[in-house]
């Protein structure tokens, strides 16, 4: 088993040997089996692997989502495994950023108000010129007054996007985030992505099947079968691919 | 088809739950008010039955002013002595009783208060020894003057026992006697069905309870052996005579039993009236919620449409799920219903002092109805939404379901028209003559009226919510509640609208009984000169009573200008029936009132210009006036005095009390000379008063008031009967919340996810509901008050002479609709607050 770590730099988040068991007796499965990774600060790191290769759950746990069983997970220097809800919630406003595959916004709100919400929730107020830096960055200043409904698909991702940034948060959690966009939408999120690491230096951890997508990271890891089988440093479309038909072939035989 | 439904129907219990619960209780109220009427009917039944028990044939003089079971009280004509003895000498009769039986024998209790009664009477008789049921407890019976004897139930309540010296109000002023009896019933039995009874000698019961030597209300006659009651009924009847009414033990207690039960039908269509508004508010919820659940299954539906079924299957899949749900909701409704009725019922037997309640039936008219309204009343509310269903097209299934907003155009036309309509059936009703109709024009209008507002809510909906949501604004939660309680006006609309009704006729009624209670307290205040009132609460159907000497006395007080007494009786004018009031000195009356009248002499009556307009009388006008014990006699119109001058519209002369059904004063006036203090004369008064427990002398403020309080009454008699229609209203702002959290799954797992808390998303759901009741209890206090002051300024020439809003009452209304909202939400929140917030993201 590899224990993959961040070639030395500072941690952003840290797993360390967690567990994720569903189920009890015959109907026990094992999502995660004492998975231990580092994510380092102002990188750019997906997770990649089969359907049930326990991907997600992984990023629920590091983001304060789900529990885990046994291990512990850290975000920043705090030990989110003991904290209670009320601590995880704030922990989640505060220091996490999300982007869901769909259903990111609130149909109710503009999207001003959708970027805003967490700072609102939070009972912040947005710095005037990061909040700047982001809007235009992402290119909605003529955007922030339409409701979800009124933006295309590429828009509302933008708009999670940005609402994530806002908050300048430890680490920025995406859950295929291009998996409902069409090629050029995706690939607008995703260099969007790249360049808040590159420029403002933000961490983001980003779950997805698509090697392309995953070819815009810095580094990518591989799971399988709740365990991580595999890495890539400066990834290509290319290098991911053929790393994930290596891991089919090792682990799943019948599907290629 | 039908299996996928009932699946899909199990698959969402708590819908099925919510919606079914309005139903339900629905269908208690109905069922439980005919369960209790016809254990009430079956009670009657029973008891007259036994009370007749030992009475073959009856024989009675005929009343002289028939009174209905509404009016009051019939007061038996007097039968004189000699016909006791014309019917002993009738071939057949084994014995004939003449029987002095008349209620208004008020036992002053060892504590000093008039013993009360809610319901039975208080009958004083003449002791002619036991019969068949009854048994002698203690002692015997009277046999002189000064003695008395009571059944166990009074001098148990009263705490009596034999040997004490008691005090007894009858017509006549306060009597002491000595109790040397008390008896009780068969089987262990104190009284039947709670009523007191009080036995005096023969002479006293006539001179205390009719006013007059040698008469009796009625005769009990037994048969001689081989004849029956019918034969000896037959035989009597004609040797009597028109002026007597014979009849058999059975027949009189058929009678007496039917008389009871045509109260009760009027009872019972009350409490029908206020079920049916109950289901009224009941039919928008669950119209809501099928909305709700189409809304929430159109991929499922336009699945099933895109593999083939019909636009009719999916309607009656829709169909088939109300009908489910209404046959269920009946059972339970039924159930609850007869428990219910069983509750109402002991209630009304301990109120009315221990009737032996009869056991509880479900008469089938209950099952039947329970059935139809509650089946009817679901399939009813359910056709839109399944109309609405059968239009979904098949490819919304591969469609995300975006239900965009349909214009409100057609709907805000159709309400306009449908509010129009009924406001003008509301108004031809209450300002037009339509006679007959009238009562129909004007409910038929206020349920149209309501109709075409909750039409227009959905458009009033948006901008009203939002003007109320920035109330809470001030905080993240509070907003996103407000934006989501204005995010579907319909949804939010209906709910708020089912709330409306109940508010609204609340509402109304309270400002029809203010404006009353207000204008009572003007008028009181412009025309009644008298400061010192004498009067007692009506505990029964018997009005408190007081020995008239009082007044004489009052009159020798220092400071008093005069003292004034009124008396006041059911009788016939012409064919027509109408209380009338009598005094013994009109001028006197007049001072006291703070007018002046010559005293009416025999044979001469005064009348309110109104009622003389209304029976077309001038001075100088007669007419034929029968009293309840008098005879008939011609009266002479004296005195045409302005409307409310005089107590009462018809005043009789003192001659006349003696022939009425209570011959002692049932109110009593005193004006006090200029400048003498209320409180120097008062005390005096009320020491005069002493012997007659039933009134107290008050001054004239407490009095007004006190007569005001039964507008306050009813006003919360209104409200426990509406109590039901708004319980239901708050069923459906719980239901359209967890709808809607069920909805918003998602939507709350992604708030979580980026940081709201429990308590915030807790604050969320509570500011929806909150806004929701609001509105639904603005929009009620709106149309309430409309309707209410429609109402009363329709009532003006009856009395009703000024407007008032009552705003205090008003803002209650909408501080309880904000609790209730809170209330309402507790459950939604707590659901929500407890998402998994992981199942939440994932949930599809």
């Amino acid at each position: 088993m590899v224990a993959p770590t961040n070639a030395g730099g500072p941690v952003a988040a840290r797993a360390d040997a967690i567990w994720k068991v569903y189920g009890s007796g015959e109907a026990r499965v094992a999502a995660l089996r004492g998975v231990s990774v580092e994510f380092g600060k102002g990188r750019f790191t997906a997770i990649m692997g089969p359907s049930g290769s326990g991907k997600s759950t992984l990023m629920h746990c590091l983001a304060g989502l789900d529990t885990v069983d046994e291990g512990t997970v850290h975000v920043g220097g705090t030990e989110i495994s003991r904290l209670n809800d009320k601590a995880l919630t704030r922990l989640r406003r505060d220091r996490i950023g999300f982007i869901f595959q769909q259903f990111n916004l609130l149909p109710t709100l503009s999207a001003a108000e959708n970027i805003r919400l967490p700072l609102d929730i939070a009972g912040r107020k947005a710095d005037p010129q990061w909040w700047d830096t982001v809007i235009n960055t992402v290119g909605l200043s003529d955007r922030l007054g339409h409701r979800p409904s009124q933006l295309s698909g590429g828009q509302q991702q933008r708009v999670a996007c940005a609402r994530a940034l806002m908050g300048r948060p430890d680490v920025i959690f995406a859950d295929e985030p291009t998996g409902n966009l069409d090629s050029r939408s995706g690939a607008e999120v995703l260099s969007f992505l790249r360049s808040s690491v590159r420029e403002h230096g933000q961490t983001i951890v980003m779950v997805t099947h698509d090697p392309v997508a995953a070819s815009y990271a810095d580094r990518v890891v591989f799971l399988a079968d709740g365990a991580i089988v595999d890495e890539l440093a400066g990834p290509t479309a290319e290098t991911v691919l053929d790393t994930m038909k290596k891991l089919d072939g090792k682990s799943d035989p019948v599907m290629l | 088809m039908l299996r996928a439904t009932l699946k899909s129907l199990l698959a969402r219990k708590l819908r099925l739950v919510l919606s079914g619960l309005a139903v339900l209780l629905g269908v208690m109220f109905v069922s439980g008010a005919l369960v209790l009427t016809d254990t009430l009917n079956r009670t009657f039944d029973s008891i007259f039955s036994e009370a007749f028990a030992s009475t073959d044939v009856s024989v009675t003089a005929k009343p002289r002013v028939e009174v209905s079971e509404m009016e009051g009280e019939e007061v038996a004509a007097p039968l004189p002595a000699s016909v006791v003895e014309t019917i002993k000498t009738q071939e057949g009769v084994r014995s004939a009783t003449g029987r002095v039986d008349a209620d208004g024998a008020r036992v002053i209790a060892s504590d000093g208060k008039v013993l009360t009664s809610f319901g039975p009477p208080r009958i004083g008789s003449n002791w002619t020894g036991t019969d068949e049921i009854m048994e002698m407890r203690a002692g015997r019976g009277p046999e002189a003057p000064g003695e008395i004897a009571m059944n166990a139930t009074t001098a148990e309540l009263a705490g009596f026992t034999v040997g004490d010296r008691v005090s007894v109000l009858t017509q006549q002023p306060k009597r002491e006697f000595t109790l040397v009896g008390v008896w009780g019933y068969t089987g262990g039995r104190d009284s039947i069905s709670g009523v007191q009874e009080v036995a005096f000698t023969t002479p006293v019961a006539q001179e205390l309870m009719l006013g007059e030597k040698d008469v009796f209300t009625s005769v009990t006659v037994r048969t001689a052996d081989g004849v029956t009651p019918e034969q000896l009924r037959d035989r009597i009847a004609p040797v009597l005579g028109a002026g007597y009414e014979v009849k058999t033990g059975e027949q009189l207690a058929e009678d007496n039993s039917s008389s009871l039960k045509e109260g009760m039908g009027f009872f019972n269509q009350i409490l029908l009236g206020f079920a049916g508004i109950a289901l009224f508010v009941g039919i928008f919820l669950i119209l809501n919620t099928f909305s709700i659940v189409v809304a929430q299954r159109t991929r499922e539906l336009a699945l099933l449409r895109a593999i083939g079924a019909s636009r009719r299957q999916v309607i009656n899949s829709v169909l088939v799920e109300a009908v489910v749900v209404g046959v269920i909701a009946s059972v339970l409704g039924l159930a609850a219903g007869v428990g219910a009725g069983a509750g109402l019922g002991a209630l009304f037997s301990g109120m009315s002092g221990g009737m032996d309640l009869a056991p509880i039936g479900v008469p089938l008219s209950a099952v039947i109805s329970s059935f139809t309204v509650g089946i009817l009343v679901t399939v009813v509310a359910a056709v839109l939404p399944a109309l609405r269903a059968s239009r979904i097209s098949p490819v919304a299934a591969m469609q995300d379901v975006a239900t965009p907003d349909r214009p409100l155009t057609k709907l805000t036309v159709a309400g306009t028209v449908v509010t129009a309509a009924g406001a003008a059936a509301l108004g031809t009703g209450l300002f037009a003559d339509s006679g007959d109709a009238t009562l129909y024009l004007i409910l038929g209008g206020v349920l149209v009226t309501f109709i075409g507002v909750a039409l227009l809510t959905p458009l009033i909906a948006r901008p009203v919510v939002s003007l109320l949501g920035r109330l809470f604004s001030w905080s993240v939660p509070g907003r996103l509640g407000r934006l989501n309680s204005g995010r579907n006006p319909r949804r939010t609309a209906i709910t708020a609208a089912a709330l409306m009704v109940g508010i609204a006729l609340v509402t109304g009624v309270t400002v029809v009984m203010d404006s009353a209670k207000s204008s009572l307290k003007a008028e009181a205040a412009r025309i009644l000169k008298a400061q010192i009132m004498i009067s007692g609460d009506q505990g029964g159907p018997r009005p408190p009573t007081y020995d008239p000497a009082v007044l004489d006395k009052a009159e020798r007080i220092p400071g008093v200008r005069a003292a004034a007494g009124l008396y006041n009786d059911l009788v016939a004018v012409g064919d027509d029936r109408t209380y009338v009031a009598a005094t013994e000195d009109l001028s006197r009356m007049a001072e006291a009132y703070g007018t002046t009248a010559a005293k009416l002499g025999p044979g001469e009556i005064a009348v309110s210009a109104p009622e003389a307009t209304e029976r077309g009388w001038r001075t100088g006008s007669t007419t034929t006036i029968q009293t309840a014990r008098g005879e008939p006699r011609t009266y002479t119109v004296v005195n045409v005095f302005p409307e409310n001058a005089l107590p009462g519209s018809i005043i009789l002369p003192a001659e006349a009390i003696k022939g009425f059904g209570i011959t002692q004063p049932v109110l009593g006036f005193i004006r006090l000379d200029d400048g003498v203090a209320v409180s120097s004369v008062l005390p005096q008064v009320k020491a005069l008063v002493a012997d007659s427990p039933e009134v107290t002398a008050t001054d004239q403020q407490t009095f007004v008031d006190d007569q005001a309080a039964v507008f306050d009454q009813i006003i919360t008699m209104i409200q426990i009967l509406l109590g039901l229609a708004i319980l239901i209203a708050v069923l459906g702002v719980v239901n359209t919340l967890a709808l809607s959290v069920l909805e918003r799954t998602r939507e709350l797992g992604l708030l979580r996810a980026v940081g709201l808390g429990r308590a915030q998303t807790m604050r969320m759901i509570t500011v929806e509901a909150v806004v929701i009741a609001v509105f639904g209890a603005l929009l009620g206090v709106a149309v309430g008050a409309g309707m209410g002051s429609a109402v009363a300024r329709a009532l003006e020439n009856d009395g009703i002479t000024e407007i008032v809003l009552p705003w205090a009452r008003m803002g209650t209304y909408l501080v309880l609709a904000a609790l209730v909202g809170v209330f309402a939400a507790v459950l939604p929140a707590i659901r929500a607050a407890r998402l998994n917030v992981l199942g939440a993201i994932a949930h599809d």
